[in-house]
């Protein structure tokens, strides 16, 4: 397989899921919000602190309100990241890549690619929202469903898998750093809202591991219980555990991997060993950076050992 | 559906589909039935389903305007031509014997030049072409054949008769929109793939595979091909990539590939450096090597042509094939099969002025406005002067353009292109101007596609129908029976 195809390849799986993870995350902030009694100081930029887009936001827009936000997340092309941006990138990987991946696929990215086109502005305003983000989760169902059912275990599906585990396990650290702060931001305000059951239920919905924290755990939502379950879970597509261990698999299928694999397992091997469950506040977030560090490091090992560097 | 057809006017032409008197061809009796038990609402769901089959299918192709590129929907018209079965067998066979006598004639200009020394065609002729490559001579392409992919424009004049307009010999493209029409017309009407007997065309990828094999340096039973493609700003970058993805080829851009000291050609790959044995390019010749050609090209990849002169990899088409591909060769290649082949052509040439020479050149200029100009060497349409359309000022600056450079011009009579009917405009059907390009390959063997891609001039009157420049398409059917 071409070294760039290989790239290719990773990168569609990254933006496939960052679709699909922002998608979900605009729809459970806006369900959030929908929930809020008015009194609350809450804001849209939250979106915005999640997704560390600050800057990018600034640039763009004198006003940090629902709008502008939903316009940045959803359909603004000169954010990188945004459903329409990634939507473009895929569906350009995908039209470079076209013959290493099932065939199908390019109707379904050209579907979710007109999708987006004709139904954006139902996405940023409200009435149409949720409507809007099920469309575009529906698609990218399809599309891993497709990738699922047909695609053959071959050299590309493990770049695939390596692309959307990276991702994953980004978003999850991000989720969990914001779940962090907006915890300690309200556990100081004091007893008004149920902070347990709004902040990491919610966290847990938007990575789609609601149910099956519950029935893992067998217990309410509790702060320490989600941080753990989802750091560590060896069965939860996006605990990081799984996410890294998936990676570690995957780079041991693919060729050349001899002396990467020893990279790998160190940072595996090494994943939790400076958590500390009693102490949630400062020293997690340190933690958190570290671990951000970390997954940034796996991707420099991959692009280093596979991808072309063309002079 | 009556309304459809109220402005149907075949005066002046030759309609492949309704007859002078109004009716319909026998051939096409099954569709033209079918067409008018439709409500010209129902005609219009079926363009619509059309349009929305190819944004879903993603069938685009660019167009440079302005500096800029923009990638268009697929312009699909969805009544399809119609040809006999028995039409095309016989010019299948006159595309193959065309293609084998040009061939013949690259080897040779390559290697003796016997023709010559036997004084059919003047060497000046090849010596000023611009796509003559010295560094060619020498070199055995296998199976003798340097132009392994051909595609060659027909028309048909006011009798319906047959003729070739040129052969393009370089990197032609259209063969993937020529299966995806087949596509289309799937799914807008499959009633009539039941009623009628439609040849099907689908087997042009392993063809193209099987010829491209057959090209392989080495004796394995899995060689590896791959197609090099300029990149995602060429304007038939759908169409490398359909056919790589059809092929199970690898799709390659020049910064993948690199030629290793010993003179091989490997690709890029995850596991390292992979032997290539077949490249299938589309690039242009001068792109190809910057060792060789042009010394900025980044498109090709530096030591290819040293690489192919040893026989370490095969290059489809050979570089130096488009020396073939001139005008003013065209105008030669009758005499080709009856020089290299000792058969007469199945397919005519039209007739053809030499700007080169003096009587025919003061022909050309002094009918101007009744013919058609044409650079020797240009493709896409462009530089084309159609004599009874022109303003005087036009006709004046190509008539001191021929004087100047006299070998680069050739002209034609203004034919009057075959017509069929076309849904303009969501409104009505009307007759429009068409050609034919089928796709002839040569490698171990011959093959030629079964029909072709059809393009059509959408605007009224018009005979351009390169898509650059406005033209549409149609499906084309190649249906058992007899032509009337």
């Amino acid at each position: 397989m071409l070294s760039r195809v290989a790239e290719r390849i990773y990168w569609t799986a990254r933006y496939l899921d960052r679709i699909e993870n922002t998608a979900r995350l605009v729809d459970v902030y806006h369900k959030l919000m929908l929930d809020l009694p008015p009194s609350t100081r809450f804001e849209w930029t939250g979106l915005i602190a999640i997704l560390q887009a600050g800057e990018l936001f600034e640039d763009h827009y004198k006003n940090p309100d629902e709008k502008s936000v939903i316009k940045f997340l959803l359909g603004d092309k000169q954010n990188p990241s945004s459903v329409l941006s990634s939507i473009k990138q895929v569906r350009e990987n995908i039209r470079t890549t076209r013959d290493v991946l099932p065939e199908f696929i390019w109707v379904l990215i050209n579907e979710m690619n007109l999708f987006v086109e004709q139904h954006l502005q139902q996405g940023v305003n409200r009435s149409g929202r949720i409507q809007f983000l099920d469309g575009i989760i529906h698609g990218c169902f399809q599309i891993n469903g497709l990738l699922q059912s047909t695609m053959p275990h071959d050299d590309a599906w493990y770049f695939m898998m390596m692309g959307r585990k990276i991702e994953r396990a980004d978003m999850t650290t991000r989720l969990l750093d914001a779940g962090a702060r907006l915890y300690a931001l309200l556990e100081s305000q004091g007893p008004t809202i149920n902070t347990h059951q709004f902040v990491w239920a919610n966290v847990l919905l938007t990575l789609g591991a609601h149910q099956p924290y519950r029935r893992t755990t067998r217990s309410a939502v509790d702060c320490e219980k989600v941080i753990h379950y989802l750091l560590e879970d060896p069965h939860l597509p996006s605990s990081i555990q799984h996410c890294v261990h998936s990676i570690h698999k995957a780079c041991d299928h693919l060729p050349n991997h001899k002396s990467l694999t020893p990279k790998i397992e160190k940072i595996e091997k090494n994943l939790f060993k400076s958590l500390n469950y009693n102490q949630l506040g400062k020293p997690f977030r340190d933690y958190l950076d570290k671990l951000q560090e970390d997954i940034g490091k796996l991707h420099d090992a991959i692009s280093d050992n596979w991808f072309p560097c063309f002079e | 559906m009556k309304a459809l057809w109220q402005d149907y006017d075949t005066k002046g032409f030759f309609d492949e589909t309704i007859m002078p008197t109004g009716k319909s061809r026998p051939l096409a009796s099954k569709l033209i039935n079918y067409i008018n038990q439709l409500t010209s609402e129902d005609f219009i769901l079926k363009q619509q389903m059309a349009d929305a089959t190819i944004k879903q299918m993603g069938i685009s192709f660019t167009i440079y305007s302005q500096g800029a590129n923009i990638d268009r929907a697929w312009p699909f018209d969805i009544v399809p031509r119609i040809i006999s079965k028995q039409r095309w067998k016989k010019t299948a066979e006159g595309l193959e014997q065309r293609l084998r006598a040009l061939n013949l004639f690259i080897d040779d200009i390559y290697h003796d030049q016997k023709i010559f020394k036997d004084k059919i065609i003047p060497k000046e002729l090849i010596e000023k072409s611009k796509n003559f490559r010295k560094e060619c001579i020498g070199i055995d392409p296998p199976h003798q054949a340097w132009a392994n992919i051909c595609g060659t424009d027909l028309i048909r004049d006011d009798e319906g008769e047959l003729y070739v307009l040129e052969d393009n010999l370089r990197v032609p493209s259209g063969v993937s929109y020529m299966l995806e029409n087949r596509s289309i017309t799937k799914h807008i009407f499959p009633e009539l793939f039941k009623s009628m007997s439609i040849a099907p065309i689908d087997d042009y990828p392993s063809a193209l595979f099987d010829m491209l094999a057959s090209l392989s340096p080495r004796r394995k039973s899995n060689p590896m091909i791959v197609v090099l493609t300029p990149g995602i700003f060429n304007s038939a970058y759908f169409e490398h990539a359909f056919l790589a993805q059809k092929m199970g080829a690898e799709l390659v851009e020049g910064s993948d590939l690199v030629v290793d000291k010993d003179d091989c050609v490997y690709m890029k790959t995850i596991s390292g450096l992979e032997r290539v044995d077949v490249i299938y390019r589309r690039i242009d010749d001068l792109f190809l090597d910057p060792e060789v050609f042009n010394k900025d090209s980044v498109l090709g990849c530096p030591g290819l042509i040293r690489a192919w002169s040893k026989g370490n990899v095969a290059i489809a088409n050979a570089p130096g094939a488009g020396v073939a591909d001139d005008k003013v060769i065209y105008a030669y290649v009758p005499e080709f099969i009856k020089y290299y082949l000792d058969e007469s052509p199945l397919i005519d040439n039209v007739p053809t002025y030499l700007c080169l020479d003096k009587k025919q050149r003061n022909y050309v200029t002094n009918h101007i406005d009744e013919l058609v100009v044409k650079p020797a060497n240009e493709s896409g349409g462009y530089g084309i002067l159609i004599g009874p359309k022109s303003t005087k000022k036009e006709r004046e600056d190509t008539i001191s353009q021929i004087k100047n450079n006299p070998r680069n011009f050739i002209a034609q009579p203004t034919i009057a292109l075959s017509t069929a009917p076309c849904f303009i405009d969501s409104k009505t059907l009307e007759p429009r101007h068409l050609d034919l390009r089928p796709f002839i390959l040569q490698g171990k063997n011959t093959y030629v596609t079964t029909g072709g891609l059809t393009r059509v001039a959408m605007q009224k009157g018009s005979l351009v129908v390169n898509s650059s420049q406005g033209g549409g398409s149609k499906d084309t059917w190649i249906v058992d029976g007899e032509e009337v």
